[in-house]
């Protein structure tokens, strides 16, 4: 039983972290319908941004900081230099951009910092069944969640981002300026992204640190439903409890081929993610 | 989640029919004889080339060979049907696994019959995964298949007795028969194999994409709801596009593991999927031409970049790791500049010429 609590603390812990690369996700993908595969790239550089900081200022916090204004920087840059010319054209192609973006970004990282792991310290104690740092976790996420959606909800800047992502014309036509709130979801969703690889990344990071990490993360967005905020929140805290289950239960080697059993039964009962509503299609 | 313009289904009908001096006899033939005809003539420009190499040439010609078979299922997936698969490493590696299984425990079966059941292993193994995903469609389809590349090795390591764990599998395949010893040597030999599988394996994806089944696909990847109403059986056509691309895989991951004589989990991780998409839209999506532009692409930029990097005397993490960005920057700027590909800026190129000249 004790064993079972461990997993279910553990697994919700984790569960933050991948609730935030999913939001990180669903942002970008209502803003610009399409998948950033280069998320955890974008949080890769800002993890080891956050690393030279820390290890140059002996700071954490400031670390940190430095961590969310590196992904922010990068997410709108990224939007604005590469992505934008390239959507116009196919959006198919804007995929395989972030695609490429990623391989570029990992192996860059790899080039400056060096494939080997290096230590990253936690914000908090991590010793013991609940820690601190799972609990900042958890708090950290609920709070950026709750935060995007006063935002999204109450604010006109909210109102502004809603209507470019929904109906850009119509937006355009009320004087919105739809390719800046574009450039804003990218960063505010890289923002979040950044957040995500500082709770993943310790205690050893290396450019290859995200890649399961960006895989539970993708799980839980698609599981959520890729157009639903709340989906993926929870997303991810059910893809982290299952994936702590099935790591303490049946053995770690198989947790990321569950994650595509999970993926699998969800999506043929719920085609768009749990918490979607069904959609009419014109032909 | 893409929705591909009718301007990207250029075929290769018109490059085909003009290789041949009477278009007019050319034409009647049926579209089979036709492929058969081109895959001879290609295995025929093949032979040439590796006798005119060396060794070393000849083992990167059998690279390219089953890399651009594989990225040829890919196409005949992304480009036909429209289901954008990131999980196409996963089938080779479970062609690469038989393939090696196959030579570890039955090694009087010739490489013929080992290509067979690696076929029909591929099939299975689509089957499966095409049957459980044909629900999911456009990022969903390519998140699950994503989770399948990053998973799939993970079995190697979990069933380590059988598959060797980390270290994967080291086999022995026959060299050259007899009567051609002296002849060829064994990579020009094994090149040989592989692109004999290979053109036959381009030649029935040629026939099924200007096919019925092909129509059917590229109905569905246009508009999947006008599709069902005309009469297409859309599951059906997906699960299928899905085997067909999958025994491609399988094939060209068991033409790998004979080539190269090793396997292993870390070969096939999930930046080899992600490169063999990567690398087919950056070829050009339409088009087989543009598998073999995809398939040079990965194996010479690779090789470039490695001699790029001794050249400038790096340090080792930057020599490891300059293949992957170089690989990455020359995607980005493909695709920035020509959105359609290298087979596109290149048909572009000859419609300007043409134009010129009449």
């Amino acid at each position: 039983m004790t064993h079972f609590i461990n997993l279910t603390l553990n697994g919700l812990a984790s569960g933050a972290a991948y609730a935030a690369l999913a939001l990180s996700l669903v942002i970008i993908y209502q803003a610009t319908r399409l998948v950033n595969f280069a998320q955890p790239a974008l949080a890769l550089v800002a993890v080891y941004a956050a690393y030279t900081i820390t290890q140059l200022t002996g700071s954490y916090w400031i670390g940190f900081a430095a961590a969310l204004i590196v992904g922010l920087v990068a997410g709108a840059l990224v939007e604005r230099v590469i992505i934008r010319p390239i959507a116009k054209t196919s959006q198919l192609n804007a995929i395989i951009v972030t695609l490429g973006l990623l391989l570029v970004i990992q192996g860059g990282v790899g080039m400056i910092w060096g494939n080997e792991q290096h230590g990253f310290s936690y914000a908090f104690s991590y010793v013991g069944r609940f820690s601190p740092a799972d609990g900042f976790a958890l708090a950290a996420v609920g709070a950026v969640a709750l935060l995007l959606f006063l935002v999204y909800r109450f604010t006109p800047f909210g109102l502004r981002m809603r209507a470019a992502a929904f109906h850009p014309e119509a937006a355009r036509l009320s004087g919105v300026k739809v390719g800046l709130m574009l450039t804003a979801g990218w960063g505010i969703a890289s923002l979040i992204g950044a957040l995500a690889g500082m709770l993943a990344g310790p205690p050893f990071i290396s450019p290859n640190v995200f890649d399961v990490v960006f895989v539970f993360g993708i799980t839980a967005a698609v599981v959520g439903g890729l157009d639903n905020p709340f989906g993926a929140v929870i997303g991810g805290l059910l893809i982290g409890l299952g994936m702590s289950y099935v790591s303490g239960y049946l053995g770690p080697e198989l947790a990321t081929l569950s994650a595509l059993v999970i993926v699998v039964l969800v999506l043929s009962v719920r085609p768009d993610g749990i918490l979607s509503r069904p959609t009419a299609r014109k032909v | 989640m893409s929705q591909p313009t009718a301007q990207r289904e250029k075929r290769t009908a018109p490059t085909e029919a003009a290789a041949v001096p009477r278009p007019s006899r050319w034409a009647v033939l049926p579209l089979p004889v036709r492929h058969l005809v081109l895959a001879a003539l290609g295995l025929a420009v093949v032979t040439g080339l590796l006798f005119v190499t060396g060794d070393l040439t000849a083992l990167r010609i059998a690279a390219i060979g089953y890399t651009m078979l594989a990225i040829a299922g890919l196409q005949l997936l992304v480009g036909g049907s429209g289901q954008v698969s990131l999980g196409h490493g996963a089938f080779m590696m479970i062609g690469a696994y038989a393939m090696a299984l196959l030579v570890l425990h039955q090694p009087m079966l010739p490489i013929s019959a080992n290509l067979g059941i690696i076929v029909v292993v591929s099939i299975v193994a689509g089957l499966a995964v095409g049957a459980a995903t044909a629900r999911l469609h456009g990022p969903y389809l390519a998140g699950a298949t994503l989770i399948l590349a990053v998973g799939l090795p993970g079995l190697a390591h979990r069933f380590h007795d059988l598959l060797g764990g980390s270290n994967g599998l080291n086999i022995r395949t026959a060299g050259v028969p007899p009567f051609l010893q002296g002849l060829v040597s064994t990579s020009e030999w094994r090149a040989l194999v592989v692109w004999t599988t290979v053109v036959i394996g381009l030649a029935v994806l040629a026939t099924i994409s200007s096919g019925r089944l092909g129509r059917r696909m590229r109905a569905i990847r246009d508009d999947e709801t006008a599709a069902a109403m005309a009469g297409v059986p859309v599951g059906k056509t997906k699960v299928v596009a899905f085997v067909i691309a999958s025994t491609a895989g399988g094939l060209a991951g068991g033409l790998q593991a004979y080539v190269l004589g090793t396997v292993t989990p870390s070969s096939f991780t999930l930046v080899l999927s992600l490169t063999l998409l990567a690398a087919l839209v950056m070829g050009g999506i339409g088009s087989l031409w543009g598998a073999l532009w995809a398939a040079i692409a990965i194996v010479y930029l690779q090789i470039w970049a490695t001699d790029l990097a001794r050249a400038m005397d790096l340090s080792r993490d930057a020599e490891n790791n300059l293949p992957i960005v170089f690989f990455g920057v020359v995607l980005i700027l493909v695709l920035r500049f020509w959105p359609l590909g290298v087979h596109g800026a290149l048909q572009s190129l000859r419609a300007r010429l043409r134009a010129r000249n009449s």
